[in-house]
Order: C-alpha cells, then structure tokens, then sequence
C-alpha cells in the first residue's frame, strides 16, 4: 500500500503545499499545532477539497483536481479516528461500532466484530451510551467504530490529545497491537515526540505547510538540523533495544542494543522484549576518557560523527551525534564545555547516561500490551 | 355537578378543535423540517425572503392572514379553484380551511424550534457518519433526525397549541359553522354573544385550559425522557 500526496490548498492566510510518499505500517504526521497535519489528513479524508493536486491511496484516485476527480468521503473507504473521539450520543457503543459495519459492502468487512472488541478491550461497554464512557474508553470505542467499516487506511488525528498521562498509557498498548497486527495502514497526526518515537516506522515531518522532511523514524528524529522543528526540549536518539535480563537484587533490567548494555529501573517485560528506548540529549554527558568512580550506570563508547550548534555558530548550546556501533546517540552540551574538551568529529568518547533518565515513558515494545496480548495475536 | 357536563354541541366542538389542531400539525410536520433545513443548512438565493414568509403569520394580524387566505385558497381565489379542479380539495366554509388557517398561524413556531434544534447539532457527527460510509440521505436519517426529535416535539407541541387557539385567521378564512368550522375559541365567542351563555363560555373555557396544560406537560415528559437518552456530555 502507498499513499501518495501532492496537494496546494489555501485556508485564509495559511497556505498548505503538502508532497510526499509512504509505505505501509505507521506514519506519522508530526509536527507543532498549526503547522497544517490536521488539515493534510482532512483532505485524504475528503473533509476538505484541495484547490489543487492529487491524493492517491493504495492505487485508487481519491482527488485528482486536474481531472476533475473528487471521491465523496463516504466513498473513499477510509477511517477516521478524531481528537474528540465524535461517537454519536443517541446510539449505544455497539450501535456505534456496528455503525459504518452497515454501509460497508460484504468483500470490504475484514474486521470481525468479536475480535474488534477483543482487540480494544470494550466487551463490557456495549450497552452504554457514549455520555457515560470515559476519555480513554471513548477513544478506543472510536477506533474500533473506524476499524469495523473496513477501512483501506486508518487516520487518526492526535487521538491521545486530549487524554490525561494514565489514559494515554491505557491507549498506547491497543494502537500498537494494531500497528504490529499489520490489519491497516495507520496515518497517525501528532505533535509529541514521545507518541512519535514510540509509534511509527515512518514520519512525515510537517512545518508550516511544508513536508521538511520524510523517513524513518529514527533517521528524520536524529536529524540535529531538524531539531527545532521536531522539539528541542524533548529531542534526543531512539534505540532498538532487547530486555536480556533482570537483576531482582537492585531492581534493575539489562537491555542489550547494538552500543553496549543498558541498565534501567526493572521492567515487567518478559526476557527477550523488544522495545524502543528513547534517550533524551539533554539527559546525555560525553566523557573523553572512561570514567571510574561514577554513579550513572550506563556509560557506552562512541565517536563523534556531527555537532550542529543550536541558535548559529555563536549559540551556547551544541548538539553533538555520536555513533555507538551502529546506534546513534545524541548528547547536548554547552559550547563552552565542548571546547573545553575539544570535541570535534572523528574523536572517540564516552556517554553517560543516568539510569533513572531512562523511565518507562521513553519506552514501547509489540508486547507491552495488556494481558493477553499474545493469545489474541496466536489467534489471528 | 350538571353545569359541568358538556352539551353535544360544546363537544363538537371540541372534537372539531382537535382534530383541526392534529391535521394542522401532522400535515405541516415534514413541510416544517424541509423549510427548517432549508433555513438552517442552506444557502440559496432568497433564503431571507423565505425566512420572512414563514415569520410573517407571526407579526401579521390574524385578520389579515385570515383575508389572505380566503384571497388566495377562497373558492375563487387562484390557488383554491385549482386545487378544487384538479385534486377536489376544497378549503373555504369547511373544516379542512380551518386546518390550513391554523397550520398556516402555527407554522412560524414550529419551523423556529426545529431550526434551532438544526443548527445546535455538531456538524462533526454528520463529518464522522459520513467518513464511515453514509451519504447524506443516511446521515440525515441516522444521526441528524434522531438528534432534533426534541426539537421536533417541540415544534409540534407549539404548533398544536397555536392550532387549538387560533382565532382571528380561522373566522375570517371559514368563518363560524357550528359542526364545521366552530373550533373552540370561535365556540367560546359565540356563548359570550348570546344571552345566558356564560356557564358555556366557562366549560370550554375549562376544557382549553386541560387541553392546553396536558399539551406543556407532554412536552416537558418528553424532553425530559430526550436529554436523558442523550446525555449531553
């Protein structure tokens, strides 16, 4: 599945011209409120009619201005999770969820209802109302009311926006299994880099009305010129890593990524997990020569491959990248103490990262799903 | 308790006044929710002036709108020769014009409490409905409607309660035929004309109080019974 678009469109004075391509998996539209997400995905949905370009989804002609081209949005066969979630009041959640079930030919139902509700966990809502749900329920309620139509791409516009930290926590696990189930290609609207990392396999990073940039995951996140765009605050490297232990007596985890061992605060994660860890360049110190007595626990060797200062040649603050046998790293430092240690690219160093700046919120895995996770993917 | 019982002719009366008051409203119903939607969801050229047709009734001296009607739907009024050539409907002097002038006084009311209920439903429901396959038949049908049938109550309650009233328009259109178009405020005035007829004007007067306090507390019911479906969040 690709889907590609080349859109110009005017909303007032804001002007959207929005190109790019993507495979299949999750992408990820990031990029700051107001940049232009909401309204790139609103056209793919047919919400809004570009002035001019095309939208092509998985071969089929959405939008097509110069041919005169513009597929209905009940027509278009394409999902729509909204911010607000949007169930209808009057009906029930299983009127809801059976909603576009209804108008959905019989070759385009690939969704079973059980496993849906299996899936999102909202067996025991059925009979309620939307007005008694709560946040996170009414958003699960809504993907799977968008799931069950049998969509042929699944948008989902920030739907963990307006949810409290324990409710996201509480999605995070459903839209993953959704994402590795591999049931429907995922168009995910964000601007939190930790949703970002954690997510997707592709991001389309969105400034202005512009696409800035478009790629994997960890190549566009450990772009340092793209780091005021992406977030400074928050900025940092992802790295794949594998849980080979777990060290009961301090508590801790060991996971193992290509750059060496990583010791966190123990996860209940079964031995041989596979997860992102993101690590925050401000959270990063750079060593020149192995320490010795040192309280942080992970400290990897690396050479410097880049340094871009923040705010021009003159700023105060630098990004330096390293390369720590295959994965990147990505340290934050004043310039005065990369001159007082004469960084430079090429060199080798170390990097110290404290054990507790690694906390569960920079982590996701396949399998940090809810029990049962494993048995309903057997199953499928 | 004699003085209480109602003559056979006070309940023809009364039985004309509710059956001109439910034609009134059930006939002007779904003309009511086109001209609401018009109002409230379209953009045309003379929409103000359709807007100041419908109010019109509301503003105008029912005599007046009375005159009109008999004008325009009279036996030899325009529109009234070709309905009784063509369909055999036929307004003037009958209880059917007496339907049409209260539908006509009612219409206004009707039209406003269904608009507003148009225009207060989220637009991003009918945006949602129509992402998961409905076009805009189903969206009307499925979440539209079933979100303003308390504005429809409504509206037809208020019309009702127009019809049951209407004075003016209704004896200037048909007149005052005892059986036909004697409605019960046209009753009312005729007992308070006549020597004697005051314990009359009195029982009717009662029987339109009831009428008209089961009309309001209907409509509360079934507000009440709406919200708590809706549970507005």
């Amino acid at each position: 599945m690709t889907l590609a678009i080349d859109i110009r469109h005017r909303l007032g004075s804001f002007q959207l011209d929005a190109k790019f391509e993507t495979g299949g998996g999750l992408v990820a539209l990031f990029g700051r409120s107001g940049s232009g997400k909401t309204s790139i995905v609103n056209i793919i949905a047919g919400l809004i009619r570009p002035d001019h370009g095309r939208v092509v989804n998985d071969g089929v002609v959405l939008v097509d201005r110069a041919r005169g081209i513009f597929v209905p949005r009940h027509r278009r066969r394409i999902g729509y999770v909204f911010q607000e979630g949007r169930l209808f009041p009057h009906l029930t959640v299983r009127q809801n969820l059976l909603y576009g079930r209804f108008f959905a030919p019989d070759s385009e139902r690939r969704e079973g209802f059980d496993p849906v509700v299996d899936l999102l966990g909202i067996g025991g809502l059925l009979d309620r109302r939307p007005g008694r749900l709560s946040g996170g329920e009414k958003q699960r309620v809504a993907i799977g009311r968008a799931l069950l139509a049998g969509p042929r791409l699944l948008l989902m516009d920030e739907p963990l926006a307006s949810l409290d930290e324990a409710r996201k926590a509480e999605i995070f696990p459903y839209i993953e299994r959704l994402r590795d189930q591999n049931r429907v290609p995922i168009v995910y609207v964000s601007h939190a880099l930790a949703e970002v990392a954690r997510l997707a396999s592709t991001v389309v990073l969105v400034a202005e009305g512009k696409v800035a940039a478009v790629g994997a995951t960890t190549d566009v996140m450990h772009r340092l010129d793209l780091f005021a765009l992406t977030g400074r605050a928050e900025a940092g490297s992802i790295i794949e890593a594998i849980v080979e232990r777990h060290d009961a007596a301090f508590g801790l985890t060991e996971l193992r990524s290509r750059a060496g061992v990583w010791r966190l605060p123990r996860l209940d994660l079964a031995i041989g997990t596979r997860l992102r860890l993101t690590v925050r360049a401000r959270d990063v110190m750079l060593a020149k020569s192995a320490p010795g007595d040192l309280s942080a626990l992970n400290i990897v060797p690396g050479v410097v491959t880049d340094m871009a200062g923040a705010g021009g040649s003159m700023g105060a603050i630098v990004e330096i990248k390293l390369d720590c046998n295959g994965d990147v790293l990505i340290a934050r430092l004043t310039r005065y103490s990369v001159e007082r240690l004469g960084l430079a690219p090429g060199q080798q160093i170390h990097a110290l990262i404290k054990s507790v700046a690694l906390d569960r919120r920079g982590l996701s895995g396949p399998n940090r799903g809810p029990a049962g996770a494993d048995a309903e993917a057997n199953e499928t | 308790m004699d003085w209480m019982t109602l003559s056979p002719e006070e309940w023809t009366a009364v039985r004309l006044s509710l059956k001109v008051a439910t034609v009134a409203t059930l006939v002007g119903l779904p003309f009511g929710i086109g001209v609401a939607l018009a109002l409230a969801r379209g953009r045309f050229w003379g929409q103000s002036l359709l807007n100041g047709l419908v109010l019109l009734p509301l503003i105008l001296p029912p005599v007046v709108t009375g005159y009109i009607l008999l004008i325009v739907f009279g036996q030899r009024g325009p529109v009234g020769r070709w309905l009784a050539d063509y369909f055999g409907i036929v307004f003037s002097f009958r209880w059917t014009g007496a339907a049409l002038a209260c539908g006509i006084m009612g219409f206004p009311l009707m039209v406003r409490a269904i608009r507003l209920a148009i225009e207060s439903v989220d637009a991003r429901l009918e945006e949602a409905a129509g992402t998961l396959g409905a076009n805009r038949t189903w969206v009307f049908a499925t979440v539209t409607l079933p979100l303003i049938v308390p504005g429809i109550l409504t509206g037809m309650i208020l019309c009702f309660a127009k019809a049951m009233g209407e004075f003016g328009a209704t004896i200037t259109f048909v007149s005052n035929i005892p059986g036909e178009t004697q409605t019960l405020p046209s009753a009312i005035y005729t007992f308070t004309q006549v020597p004697g007829g005051d314990q009359g004007a009195l029982r009717l007067t009662l029987v339109s109080v009831a009428i008209s306090m089961l009309a309001l507390l209907a409509s509360e019911v079934m507000a009440r019974l709406a919200h708590r479906r809706l549970e507005i969040e």
